[in-house]
């Protein structure tokens, strides 16, 4: 039997406090009725005493103090999975918002998974092609990673994600593979873009979507990912699929978040973020991973449009320390019509050395990549004296590491909408580019390897010496 | 038994009343699902108890049981090789009770109840002994003997002691105290993790803690015992430094925390430890490693014991008289586990949130290390080295957990985004770190080394710092205004960044260095710059000796293998071959 209390204290910002409960539990789901019927949901945040602070996710619009009735459901969230919610589309509470069937469900799942045993994950090893040069030449995506893009306001993250879905693959499996997307507080014109683009590939027949729109409520941002997450686990650990997760944008998931916060009013950490932020991300990017004796896998490439571009932001910063690298989008490279605007030189794939080398690219990646990087550092410190001094300052040294990074942006980096590179052109691109170098200059690369890949090796040799 | 009700839950938080028999700190179980808790604070009967454990689905009413127990830790043979959670429960036994995932209310003893061990007695019937004393040792892996110690503040006779093969939790031995009492003595030992364990003195520091890592060894010396951190933003390499030293430093025991960090960093622990081999003794990494993963999606108050956890365990082989270095990575984690704890029991915040008694848990954390003479009447030196990443907001160090941080240890290491985007690792500052042992360590250095080695890296600095110098000028007129004496400045410096301060990590042989090769490589580059100082003074044109190709040789020089000395010696000599042919060159032109 469901108790119903209407000993509502008190209503403010997204939160109500009910008096008077009996035996109400800690994150428990409760029913809200209305005055006029209608039916919301909310999420129990704090017991004290017979006192429940409760979170609705649809916000307290028409909520009275004296005729709302509180149901307590004696359950957490759930979601209920089966191999048919592949191809739906969902709203941020999981309800299927296609006028598709219902889903009948084959279990119900708790958003909150528990952590997975760091004894029994698998170190994710396995290269994924993503046909980008930037990310797979020299941020290396693998199974298992978790890998977000650091975008801004108008730099075309969108399209670099929709790209990524369309074309990544693991090379000589025909292994099956599903993508999740959760949107948080998104335009109805960026899912539209996510959607009509997975239509158009077919990719939207192995694709589950859960959508929480700008004008849909802000706290049912906090539950849209978990559910999503939720959604993929089952998907890879229990269907044996690989699964991509795109998550975006956590930028309005955090200000869920401390919406929240700001209304329990809790002593606040940066700029206003509440102290667990970290705890609390990490609780979502964690689940990504590989598992031991288990065959599928889940990616994770969040999405997040950092404030003024600054990624010294919280939610830019911790999330930094929580994923395994990122692709950090430079606005200045867009604005030189750069696509993609990738800013090689803050971005970091930190599994990518277990995903590169013979056997799953080839035996020369990390050398290239490396002396790739260094090339293109030291073109840019070339290209910053010439902005001060103008070119005459240059040494012919400089003057040849100048002209290197800019062929260097124009075709390595930069690449067509289209275009789905593997990774042997990207290596070989790599080495042509190079091979403008003299090769005194390149250091981190064995010479066994220069001999085998360089374009006109021999004759460079021959003319030192 | 007693049994306290639960009044209030806010996340990681339960309060609970009926307390007025708990102690703080007393471990307690929270409903019938046996959530493990601590005490924190004590308001009349109601207690404050922070949960290792996820707490949805607690409600009031809920029983809490009390243990009247400091949280511990076991100790004993079992724990080398071992990896647990923040509250030494064993990560790969929870896997084979409950599956891949942690789920709530386990409980499973941090040492085998059921593995045998065969234990050695040391003394004989009627010996003396006192706390602290060798009683027996067990061979715990093949690289590490476990020396079974009479247990704090038992001092007494030995009435009993029998070699045999036995679990941890079996008599060993009987010793009858001055007043009489008769003490069972089993191998296992519980220690409360708050309470540093006891010594007879505190040493100072003398000897290098070697790393195998050139820009630490050369530059800023942790010693034996010292305390170091290692801050720096994200993507600069903290935890692949951390790594390295868990894999490289001569320590003989090393415990590697992974305080609220990624899981799948501690994974790749997990996989490539066993599979590595200890370059002084040629046995895997994994015999001599004890591994505490408390990762950012596990409970945040097991992340706040942790560090407590893997500190206890290294002491007591501190204990034994070994040399233990212990990683944690990353103490921000910890601090901000401490500020969630601290924000739930609604305590006035300091700086940033985190409480006004941040800078003391700190301090105290790290005065845990050190040098000393142990317990015991053989008078063992044990050392406990701790390195601890801290994780700034944006990588800024006016952040209350680096500065409370760096008040305390005696090394920093910064790490600099700058050189992590030109891919300079270890991303080490070598302007703006610094070591407070390098006084203490010269006797040692010179000793081993010789004087020469000091004079060099003295000098090797200078250039560098000659170099930060020498760059502002480049930057604002280019670099023909410069000297061709400040253009060789430049070169040189360019060579120790990229040909010895320069390290990688992934490359099977530049990952570890020895003193040894690292002394022939920097007198190998000093040796370079000297002739061609040299050559300048004979008017050879700077140009021809940037452009020498022994240069390359040089550069190559840190992939020379270990014990290939006499590749050096060859390297130098060609380096001298090289600039006599250019001096002649310019002596018949002109």
């Amino acid at each position: 039997m469901i108790k119903e209390y209407n000993t509502i204290k008190e209503v403010a910002g997204p939160l109500m406090l009910v008096e008077q409960v009996e035996g109400a539990k800690y994150e428990e789901l409760v029913e809200i009725e209305l005055p006029d019927g209608e039916l919301r949901n909310g999420r129990v945040l704090e017991v004290n005493r017979d006192q429940v602070l409760i979170q609705l996710f649809e916000g307290v619009t028409g909520v009275n103090v004296f005729n709302t009735k509180v149901r307590f459901k004696s359950k957490g969230m759930e979601l209920d999975v089966s191999k048919d919610i592949l191809g739906r589309v969902f709203d941020g509470q999981g309800r299927p918002i296609d006028k598709g069937p219902k889903i009948i469900p084959e279990k119900r799942l708790d958003i909150n998974s528990s952590p997975i045993n760091p004894y029994a994950r698998n170190y994710p090893s396995e290269f994924i092609q993503t046909g980008f040069s930037t990310i797979d030449g020299l941020n290396t995506l693998v199974r298992g990673q978790k890998l977000p893009i650091f975008s801004g306001s108008g730099l075309p993250h969108a399209k670099m994600a929709a790209q990524i879905v369309r074309q990544a693959k693991v090379r000589g499996t025909g292994e099956e593979f599903a993508v999740v997307f959760a949107a948080m507080g998104i335009t109805f014109e960026e899912a539209l873009y996510f959607i009509q683009d997975f239509q158009k590939t077919g990719a939207i027949e192995r694709t589950v979507l859960f959508v929480n729109l700008a004008s849909d409520p802000a706290i049912e941002r906090i539950t849209t990912p978990r559910l999503a997450l939720t959604a993929a686990e089952y998907l890879a650990f229990e269907m044996d699929m690989h699964v991509l997760v795109i998550l975006t944008d956590m930028t309005n998931y955090c200000e869920a978040l401390r919406e929240v916060s700001a209304a329990r009013q809790e002593v606040p950490g940066r700029r206003g973020y509440p102290g667990y932020l970290y705890t609390d991300l990490a609780s979502i990017y964690e689940r990504a991973g590989r598992i031991r004796e288990k065959k599928g896998s889940i990616t994770q490439i969040p999405i997040l449009t950092m404030p003024e571009d600054d990624k010294t932001h919280p939610i830019a910063d911790l999330t930094g320390y929580i994923t395994e690298g990122q692709i950090v989008l430079s606005r200045a490279m867009h604005r030189r019509g750069i696509y993609p605007p990738v800013d090689v030189l803050q971005s970091l794939s930190r599994l990518k050395d277990k995903g590169i080398g013979e056997g799953k690219t080839r035996e020369d990646h990390a050398d290239v990549f490396n002396q790739l990087f260094a090339a293109y550092a030291r073109g840019l410190e070339a290209r910053e004296l010439e902005v001060i001094l103008g070119e005459a300052a240059l040494s012919d040294m400089d003057r040849i590491f100048y002209k290197f990074a800019g062929s260097f942006e124009k075709r390595y980096i930069a690449q067509d909408e289209s275009e789905d590179r593997d990774i042997e052109f990207t290596l070989d691109l790599g080495w042509e580019l190079m091979s403008v170098l003299p090769t005194v200059e390149l250091k981190r690369i064995r010479p066994e390897f220069m001999e085998k890949y360089l374009p006109g090796f021999k004759e460079k040799v021959g003319a030192n010496s | 038994m007693e049994v306290g009700r639960i009044v209030k839950i806010a996340g990681p938080l339960v309060v609970a009343s009926n307390m007025q028999n708990a102690k703080i700190y007393d471990v307690v179980r929270v409903s019938e699902k046996k959530l493990m808790g601590e005490v924190i604070e004590m308001r009349g009967d109601e207690a404050s108890i922070q949960v290792y454990e996820e707490t949805g689905g607690l409600g009031v009413g809920e029983p809490v049981y009390l243990t009247g127990q400091p949280l511990s830790v076991e100790l004993g043979p079992g724990l080398i090789e071992s990896i647990y959670d923040g509250i030494q429960r064993p990560l790969d036994e929870i896997r084979l009770k409950v599956g891949d995932l942690i789920t709530r209310g386990i409980a499973i003893p941090g040492l085998s109840r059921v593995k045998r061990w065969n234990f050695n007695p040391a003394v004989q019937v009627g010996d003396s002994v006192v706390e602290g004393d060798i009683l027996g040792i067990v061979d715990e892996t093949v690289l590490v003997v476990h020396r079974i110690m009479v247990p704090p503040r038992i001092n007494g006779k030995v009435k009993m002691i029998e070699r045999k093969e036995c679990l941890v939790t079996d008599t060993i031995a009987v010793i009858e105290t001055e007043n009489g009492r008769e003490e069972e003595i089993s191998m296992l030992t519980k220690w409360p993790v708050r309470r540093p364990r006891p010594y007879k003195e505190k040493l100072a520091p003398d000897e290098p803690l070697s790393t195998g890592q050139r820009v630490i060894d050369a530059f800023f010396p942790i010693s034996k015992g010292g305390t170091a951190c290692i801050p720096g933003p994200f993507g600069s390499g903290k935890t692949v430094v951390q790594h390295q030293l868990a894999k490289w430093a001569d320590a003989q025991i090393v415990v590697y925390v992974g305080c609220g960090e990624r899981g799948n960093e501690m994974t790749d622990v997990l996989i490539e430890f066993p599979k590595l081999k200890d370059p002084h003794s040629g046995e895997p990494l994994m015999k001599r490693t004890v591994l505490i993963a408390n990762t950012s999606n596990m409970p945040v108050a097991a992340r706040e014991a942790s560090v407590y956890t893997g500190i206890t365990i290294a002491e007591y082989y501190r204990d034994m008289g070994y040399s233990v270095a212990l990683m944690a990575d990353s103490t921000s984690r910890w601090a901000e586990a401490m500020r969630e704890m601290s924000g739930r029991l609604e305590e006035m915040p300091g700086e940033e949130g985190y409480p006004a008694y941040l800078g003391t848990r700190i301090a105290e954390f790290y005065e845990r290390a050190g040098k000393f003479v142990c317990l015991g009447s053989d008078g063992k030196i044990g050392a406990l080295s701790v390195v601890g990443a801290v994780s700034p907001p944006g990588g800024d160090l006016s952040d209350p957990v680096v500065q409370a941080t760096l008040r305390v240890v005696k090394v920093f290491w910064g790490l600099e985004d700058k050189l992590a985007y030109k891919r300079h690792f270890p991303a080490i500052s070598w302007l703006n770190s610094y070591s407070l042992y390098i006084p203490n360590l010269t006797d040692y250095l010179e000793t081993n080394y010789g004087r020469e080695w000091l004079d060099n890296i003295n000098r090797a600095m200078a250039i560098l710092q000659e170099e930060a110098e020498l760059e502002e000028i480049v930057r604002l007129v280019g670099l023909d205004v410069l000297s061709p004496d400040a253009r060789l400045i430049m070169e040189t410096a360019k060579s120790i960044r990229e040909d010895f301060l320069h390290q990688n990590a992934f490359d099977e042989i530049d990952t570890y260095s020895s003193f040894e090769k690292m002394v022939k490589l920097m007198e190998l580059i000093m040796h370079f710059h000297d002739l061609a100082e040299d050559a300048l003074n004979n008017n050879v044109s700077i140009l021809d000796i940037a452009s020498l190709p022994i240069r390359e040789d040089i550069a190559r020089a840190k992939f020379i293998p270990e014990n290939k000395e006499d590749e050096f010696e060859k390297l130098k000599e060609s380096v001298t071959k090289s600039f006599q042919e250019l001096k002649e060159k310019v002596l018949v032109e002109t």
